[in-house]
């Protein structure tokens, strides 16, 4: 017969954690909602900044500028944006085994490209395999400020102008909906996919057209990087929020079996004790 | 007086949107009075304040670092890494900063840091100076 006393007990273990992963989802529910609300805030500065982008890199066609030209590859570099703790579902591991997929099939040696990581899980994965980690950051807040991201978005731009590396990629969870968020690759640098803006205001140039993209390369770069880092937040706090349903729910489910369990183990316990007392009755007779 | 629409975004939200007649601004190219049915202009700007005179005669002052300005017959914008408009400085973290600053340039520094410090006291001298009103 099953032990009453270790049935109760994982049920009340059970519970425990229950209230553990419920607090936790609701945590995440509003850390999402700012999230939203932060990525949102962001989008009129991004549309701007791509708006003008646009209309320069058309107006001063072949600058020369070394921001805008693809240049020979000997070193790519991978800008893998992910989370500082687990309990997140599939959020960093999708990632990671695209990472690392994409890795194993392009390069031979790991000469061939560094890794800058976002996130302590993606530092630990890739220091623990021997990838090349060249820059790192980590605590990130959960609503990470453009002060917060400078310093990762100025080196990632500072190292392809010094040519440490030829080429950027950004790995990233695009936040879809609350409960679906997809791998996204993304090519920063050089910029060369950068859409002529629909806009035909044909802009005086300030000193210079070429002074201005000096400028404001960087600065676009940069905030494609923190655009980034938001919408990965975003689909960070999503993720959790979903896992620690999925959780929650299994919690439950467990609950509702035990007590099952529970319930039919007191019974047959009472209906043995009734046998015996009624056996023992009959015996006196 | 024709007014014009301004807006100074930074990456973190609008700080700034608001109808006025003149825009003094600060570009690396020296400094640029904009009034509304400008023609469209593009140019980066120095670290500094930005004025914008309102139909009413006041003045409004907001500290910038960088970015650039984009201007348009209706509407111009600026978009920065970072700006604040005065009332809204935290003043005290300005001073930490410049402190901060003036100490590292002290202890000369390679290039890169040297550079840095420099920037970053720009900055914190900047948001003081516009706090206080003696731009």
């Amino acid at each position: 017969m099953v032990n009453l006393r270790e049935i109760k007990g994982r049920i009340n273990s059970t519970k425990s954690t229950k209230q553990i992963t419920k607090a936790m989802q609701m945590v995440s529910s509003s850390k999402l909602r700012r999230a939203e609300q932060n990525a949102k805030a962001y989008v009129p500065y991004m549309e701007k900044i791509q708006e003008v982008v646009g209309a320069i890199a058309a107006g001063t066609k072949d600058s020369g500028h070394p921001m805008l030209m693809s240049r020979p590859v000997k070193k790519t570099a991978y800008l893998v944006i992910g989370s500082d703790s687990g309990l997140a579902g599939a959020y960093n591991s999708s990632i990671l085994r695209e990472v690392q997929n994409t890795i194993i099939k392009r390069h031979k040696s790991t000469d061939e490209y560094v890794i800058l990581a976002v996130g302590r899980v993606v530092r630990d994965y890739f220091v623990k395999r021997g990838h090349n980690v060249i820059a790192d950051v980590i605590g990130l807040p959960d609503q990470p400020s453009f002060a917060d991201i400078k310093e990762i978005a100025r080196n990632a731009v500072g190292m392809f102008i010094d040519g440490t590396y030829d080429e950027l990629y950004m790995y990233y969870n695009h936040f879809v909906s609350a409960i679906q968020n997809e791998v996204t690759v993304k090519k920063v640098l050089p910029l060369t996919d950068i859409a002529p803006s629909s806009n035909d205001a044909s802009y005086e140039f300030e000193p210079s057209g070429e002074a201005i993209l000096e400028v404001l390369l960087p600065q676009y770069a940069e905030s494609l990087i923190y655009g980034a880092i938001l919408d990965g937040k975003a689909s960070e706090h999503s993720a959790r929020m979903t896992a620690m349903k999925n959780a929650t729910d299994n919690a439950n489910d467990l609950i509702a079996d035990l007590s099952l369990q529970y319930n039919r183990a007191r019974q047959a316990a009472i209906t043995q004790e009734i046998t015996e007392i009624v056996g023992g009755a009959a015996a006196l007779e | 007086m024709k007014t014009v629409k301004v807006n100074i975004v930074t990456p973190d939200g609008s700080v700034y949107d608001s109808e006025v007649t003149m825009v003094i601004a600060k570009t690396t190219s020296g400094e640029i009075g904009v009034l509304a049915g400008h023609i469209p202009m593009v140019a980066p700007l120095a670290i500094g304040a930005v004025k914008l005179k309102k139909a009413d005669g006041t003045t409004e002052v907001a500290a910038v670092s960088g970015g650039f300005i984009e201007v348009r017959p209706e509407k111009i914008s600026i978009l920065a890494p970072s700006a604040e408009v005065a009332a809204s400085i935290d003043i005290a973290r300005a001073k930490e900063a410049l402190a901060r600053a003036e100490g590292r340039l002290q202890k000369k520094q390679d290039d890169i840091d040297f550079k840095r410090a420099e920037l970053s006291l720009n900055r914190a001298m900047n948001r003081i100076n516009v706090h206080e009103g003696n731009i």
